[in-house]
């Protein structure tokens, strides 16, 4: 998932090239039904040779879509720096790397993190549709136990519960790390 | 090049299931943002001004949709509503979720934008002697809406991206009808692609036009 942070940086170059290709990769991937996105990969990769098992196309292909929600994510945060920053690091004498590393990238994290806790918490629930394609997680467990027993209504209910707990439990400790990462002052 | 087994000719023979899912794909997310607006609204008004009972069920609804995937919200509203004695057919029980899950995006979004208006505003209109209905309709509710748009324009292209989770339980939209083209010529990159495309024009199309109204409403400055 660090491709995002490559593409947030690409985004914001210099460079219009750059810029072209990580806006065109943000572009097509947010405008894209993830369940498409996943369909394609799992079926249409090995026609390349490309052999992988459908939990590692699973991942790949969510993290090629968080990818670029993240960027988003990012892009918003390193234009809501303010342009002293960078400038103050290269005047205490780093280089354009070690600002970026140093400087930019602490202070662009903590701004990005409300955004990037939400987006967390929706690609947990996107991992729902990979019983599309058969990887046995919650979702596709909960379908087979409701096809075998018929206790539709038990099934559904604690398997929507389970996901609501999860999403409270990684909110509450996404606000927890906030708390924690945040200067004091 | 037009044969059998080449891509053009596949093309055309399926132009018409391709075309028939597409419309289905359109009415349902079309369906879904409109109905999903209506409720979404009511979510939102109640909770900002509802009383504290009536605002703690919407938050308890919110919170439990928002915290389920949307997957399995069509998948339960498949399954569970024939088995309380609700016999809707696929397209409604999948129209439902995807109702529901629009109402409470929309419902925050309201509330965000409702919240995020300063306090002032409400003060200053009581001040020259507006009621509240004349408050929400001529001072809130104009700033509010602008505040919301570009959220709302997001969920539009997310429920036209979530009509695509209407294919596992059989509704015949633009993806369960590109699986069977491909399950019957086994073209799974092109086809895929294909589809892919399409939704990214549809997406492509309600963001650019959301981006223009955007321009449109925004204030003078």
């Amino acid at each position: 998932m660090l491709d995002c942070l490559v593409a947030a940086f690409a985004m914001n170059s210099k460079h219009a090239y750059w810029r072209r290709i990580a806006a065109c990769y943000v572009t097509a991937i947010r405008n894209t039904p993830l369940l498409v996105l996943i369909l394609f990969s799992y079926f249409v990769l090995p026609r390349f040779g490309i052999r992988i098992g459908k939990i590692e196309s699973f991942v790949l292909t969510l993290s090629i879509y968080a990818g670029a929600y993240l960027t988003e994510v990012f892009r918003g945060a390193l234009l809501a720096l303010p342009g002293g920053l960078r400038e103050a690091g290269l005047a205490i004498g780093l280089t354009e790397w070690q600002t970026k590393v140093w400087i930019i990238i602490p202070i662009m994290l903590r701004n990005a993190f409300p955004a990037l806790g939400n987006n967390f918490i929706s690609l947990f629930k996107d991992t729902s549709l990979a019983a599309a394609i058969a990887v046995p997680e919650l979702t596709f467990y909960a379908r087979q136990i409701n096809v075998n027993t018929f206790r539709v209504i038990e099934t559904w209910l604690v398997a929507s519960l389970m996901y609501v707990a999860a999403c409270y439990i990684i909110a509450a400790g996404l606000r927890l790390l906030e708390r924690r990462l945040a200067i004091p002052h | 090049m037009f044969e059998q087994g080449d891509f053009p000719y596949e093309l055309w023979v399926s132009r018409w299931a391709i075309l028939q899912g597409l419309g289905t794909t359109v009415l349902v997310s079309a369906l879904a943002i409109v109905l999903g607006t209506i409720l979404g609204t009511f979510v939102g008004l109640v909770l900002v001004y509802g009383r504290w009972v009536s605002r703690f069920l919407v938050r308890i609804y919110v919170d439990f949709v928002r915290g389920t995937p949307v997957f399995v919200l069509v998948l339960a509203s498949f399954y569970l509503l024939s088995q309380i004695g609700i016999q809707l057919t696929a397209f409604q029980a999948g129209l439902l979720a995807l109702v529901i899950f629009c109402s409470t995006h929309v419902g925050e979004n309201l509330r965000g934008a409702l919240l995020s208006l300063p306090r002032g505003q409400t003060e200053a209109a009581k001040a020259i002697g507006l009621t509240f209905p004349q408050i929400f309709a001529y001072v809130l509710a104009p700033q509010a809406l602008r505040q919301a748009l570009p959220a709302w324009v997001n969920t539009a292209t997310e429920m036209v991206k979530a009509s695509t989770l209407l294919s596992v339980i059989g509704v015949l939209e633009l993806l369960l009808v590109t699986k069977q083209i491909i399950s019957r010529n086994f073209m799974s990159l092109e086809f895929y692609f294909l589809a892919g495309l399409i939704y990214f024009l549809i997406d492509y199309a309600i963001e650019r036009a959301g981006k223009a109204v955007e321009r449109r409403v925004a204030l003078p400055s």
